[in-house]
């Protein structure tokens, strides 16, 4: 048997799932009264908080790369196709295979596929969203093929047999103590196990996720990947990271395959010179990351000689189609809107139930799956208070208020079946604080809109949740573990 | 064989149909960005390019030209393995790759590789991975990497940069931007030096 980058659990080989999670007031409620996670979460938010304020207030012209930065990707999502195109022909003239897959089922078997035609049983990954949103490394379990984390947060989940609950920082819910227990606990099983002298210190905890995967990276024949960028002019792949687990992955094996979400075409290289400005100082609050990996196909000699991009769908051309909504789709992932929302900085990430938490969670998991099919989706829009510090985060300038109250018409709608009196007047909600965007008054106007919105009862759901004291019957950890993550548990 | 239309045309139909109806006229991208006014002389650029990559915790010598070897060898360890690219401007202490695993390339304490562009603002060095800088791998591995820039390689910012490595002569090369040595910040958000890549980045200032 293969080993698998999976743990057992019950005797067959699982992975915690965000499938089945309570509905956003439910699981937020159990999250609240885990005090450790908040105090978790608060010290980490906070920290980078101040860190992105710092380096964001040095740039002079910040608000002009906001606006070029939302420009660029608006003037490329009106033509997506033509770019699509564009980034094919130029991928393909540089050596790479490129696949298009419609949904997450679809691009798991081309990973799969490209595994099993080179016979590799193991392979390495870059920290990517997409690939979690795909659920991939549970679809190569199943294939046989181990799927390793290299990413430093991504390890301690993985290990952890845990959950994501940031987009940056996966593990932003764990501390230094936890981190050492789950690493002294799971690194043999895994590989290499950690020192005996471990201690708590970040820097001991770092040297022994080092000495673990050094040997993975050293011989593994394949990896995986996403992008964060892809120039359609060039066929150019852009992967910006810190830890150097992302250069390991994209230049020691001899297969790289990434999955590229659809929206993350930029039309020309020098669009790049906008995002490497806004995405560092967003995200991690530094002035430049440690490391930004390009490559543009296969190049004889260096790197990988069999360079695959699977150019994904699952649901972006449905929020492609939603005229507010497609905004969303200039996203960056730099997660400086959930470190800045008073929501998540109280329930941490796994509330949201999905990769995507946060403010952009909220309104990317609606807008990629459709309003009206399972209640946990419906109920993220509700996941806000309309306070509108994502929006102001924002490096792309995704109007994420107006989209959220917009999203809850389109929930309401869906379980009338009809256009509902509720779901006419936050539709007009929406385009008051839209309006209000537009004519550079967002500051005066947004109160107005939420005040419209709260009258409205829109705030209604998330309000009573947060408002009520209710010890929990049992902890978010508790009812984890009792339920095995959610799939032994109805929504209660 | 299936008639369903394969996933290509399928997606393609699909962006058509949700753009269908949508006003297409571009939107004005501001670029005044690319034209900041200069507010450093020459001298004062190369000061805050040493600053900022020292912030991050990395190493910085400045030497003049003919003293580059002589400073290379002065940072290298005594007795330490090093790893040299092929096209190395500089006859430093070494071993030129000859195309190593990376296996064997774990065996290097060291690599000297030149750069194509430094970037004064955020402390950044680019490697395009031509002549003098060596294929990727070579200047990953090894946990120690010295790496030569030439002051008149500095730009003053981001935008500068990307207009350089926009030339054609490096169209379709691999790039990799280093600002600093390997870091998480994974554990509460605490900046650790030292993970993946080199746990030690020296930069060498030659003007
Ligand atoms: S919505 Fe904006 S702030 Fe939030 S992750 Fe995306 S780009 Fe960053």
């Amino acid at each position: 048997m293969v080993s698998t980058g999976s743990t057992t659990r019950g005797g067959s080989t699982t992975r915690a799932t965000f499938v089945g999670m309570p509905a956003f007031p439910a699981a937020a409620r159990t999250a609240l009264a885990d005090s450790q996670l908040r105090a978790n979460l608060a010290h980490a938010t906070g920290t980078i908080r101040a860190k992105r304020l710092h380096v964001v207030s040095e740039v002079d012209d910040w608000e002009e790369l906001r606006l070029a930065g939302a420009a660029i990707k608006d003037n490329t999502l009106r033509h997506l196709d033509e770019h699509l195109l564009t980034l094919e022909t130029a991928l393909t003239a540089r050596g790479a295979t490129v696949h298009w897959a419609r949904d997450a089922q679809e691009a798991c078997r081309i990973v799969a596929r490209v595994a099993k035609d080179n016979a590799v049983d193991e392979v390495v990954k870059v920290k990517s969203m997409v690939t979690q949103e795909i659920g991939l490394n549970e679809a190569l379990a199943t294939e046989g093929v181990a799927a390793w984390e290299t990413d430093l947060a991504e390890l301690i989940v993985q290990l952890g047999d845990d959950l994501p609950s940031h987009i940056l920082v996966p593990a932003i819910h764990r501390n230094r103590a936890e981190i050492k227990a789950i690493f002294e606990r799971s690194m043999a099983a895994a590989g290499r196990p950690a020192p005996d002298d471990l201690t708590d210190d970040p820097a001991r905890l770092a040297e022994a996720a080092r000495l673990h995967l050094r040997e993975k990276f050293l011989r593994a024949r394949m990896a995986v990947s996403g992008a964060n960028f892809a120039v359609a002019e060039t066929g150019t792949l852009v992967v910006v990271e810190s830890e150097g687990n992302g250069r390991m992955c994209l230049t020691l094996p001899e297969i790289l395959v990434s999955v590229v979400g659809i929206e993350k075409v930029v039309p020309t290289y020098d669009d790049l010179d906008v995002f490497l400005q806004l995405l560092p100082r967003s995200s991690t609050g530094e002035r430049m990351n440690p490391y930004t990996s390009t490559w543009t196909g296969v190049t004889p000699g260096d790197g990988p000689q069999q360079v695959h991009v699977v150019l994904l769908d699952n649901g972006r051309t449905r929020a492609l189609a939603d005229e507010l909504g497609r905004q969303a789709l200039r996203c960056i992932r730099c997660s400086a809107c959930l470190n800045v929302c008073p929501v998540y900085e109280r329930t941490g990430g796994h509330a949201y139930g999905s990769v995507y938490p946060g403010p952009i969670g909220a309104i990317l998991n609606p807008l990629l799956k459709g309003a009206g099919h399972d209640p946990q989706t419906d109920s993220l829009p509700y996941a806000s208070t309309l306070c509108g510090a994502c929006f102001e985060a924002c490096p792309v300038r995704i109007d994420i208020p107006s989209i959220l109250v917009d999203q809850r018409a389109k929930v309401v709608d869906a379980h009338r079946g009809r256009p509902s009196v509720t779901g006419v007047a936050m539709k007009g909600a929406a385009a008051t604080l839209r309006t209000g965007r537009r004519l550079g008054l967002a500051e005066k106007l947004t109160p107005l809109g939420l005040r419209a919105a709260r009258l409205l009862g829109v705030a209604h759901r998330w309000t009573s949740a947060r408002d009520l004291p209710p010890p929990a019957a049992e902890s978010f950890r508790a009812w984890w573990q009792r339920t095995d993550g959610g799939r032994d548990d109805d929504q209660a | 064989m299936t008639t369903k239309p394969d996933a290509r045309s399928e997606i393609l139909a699909r962006v058509r149909g949700a753009l269908a109806g949508t006003d297409v006229a571009p939107v004005q991208v501001p670029r005044g960005y690319r034209s900041r006014p200069e507010r450093l002389d020459r001298s004062g650029l190369l000061t805050r390019f040493v600053e900022r990559v020292e912030d991050y915790r990395a190493q910085v010598t400045r030497c003049a030209e003919a003293d580059v070897i002589r400073t290379v060898a002065s940072i290298l360890p005594t007795g330490a393995r090093v790893v040299l690219p092929p096209g190395l401007l500089w006859d430093v202490p070494g071993v030129a790759d000859d195309g190593f695993t990376a296996t064997d390339l774990d065996g290097y304490a060291a690599v000297v590789t030149a750069a194509t562009v430094g970037i004064a603002e955020t402390g950044t060095i680019v490697l395009t991975h031509g002549p003098g800088e060596g294929r990727r791998a070579l200047s990953l591995v090894p946990d120690l990497h010295v790496c030569v820039v030439r002051a008149d390689q500095v730009v003053a910012d981001v935008p500068d940069a990307v207009r350089l490595l926009d030339a054609e002569s490096y169209r379709g090369r691999p790039q990799t931007w280093i600002s600093g040595p390997s870091a998480t910040s994974d554990i509460e958000l605490d900046r650790v030096e030292g993970v993946h890549g080199p746990r030690t980045l020296h930069v060498v200032l030659v003007s």
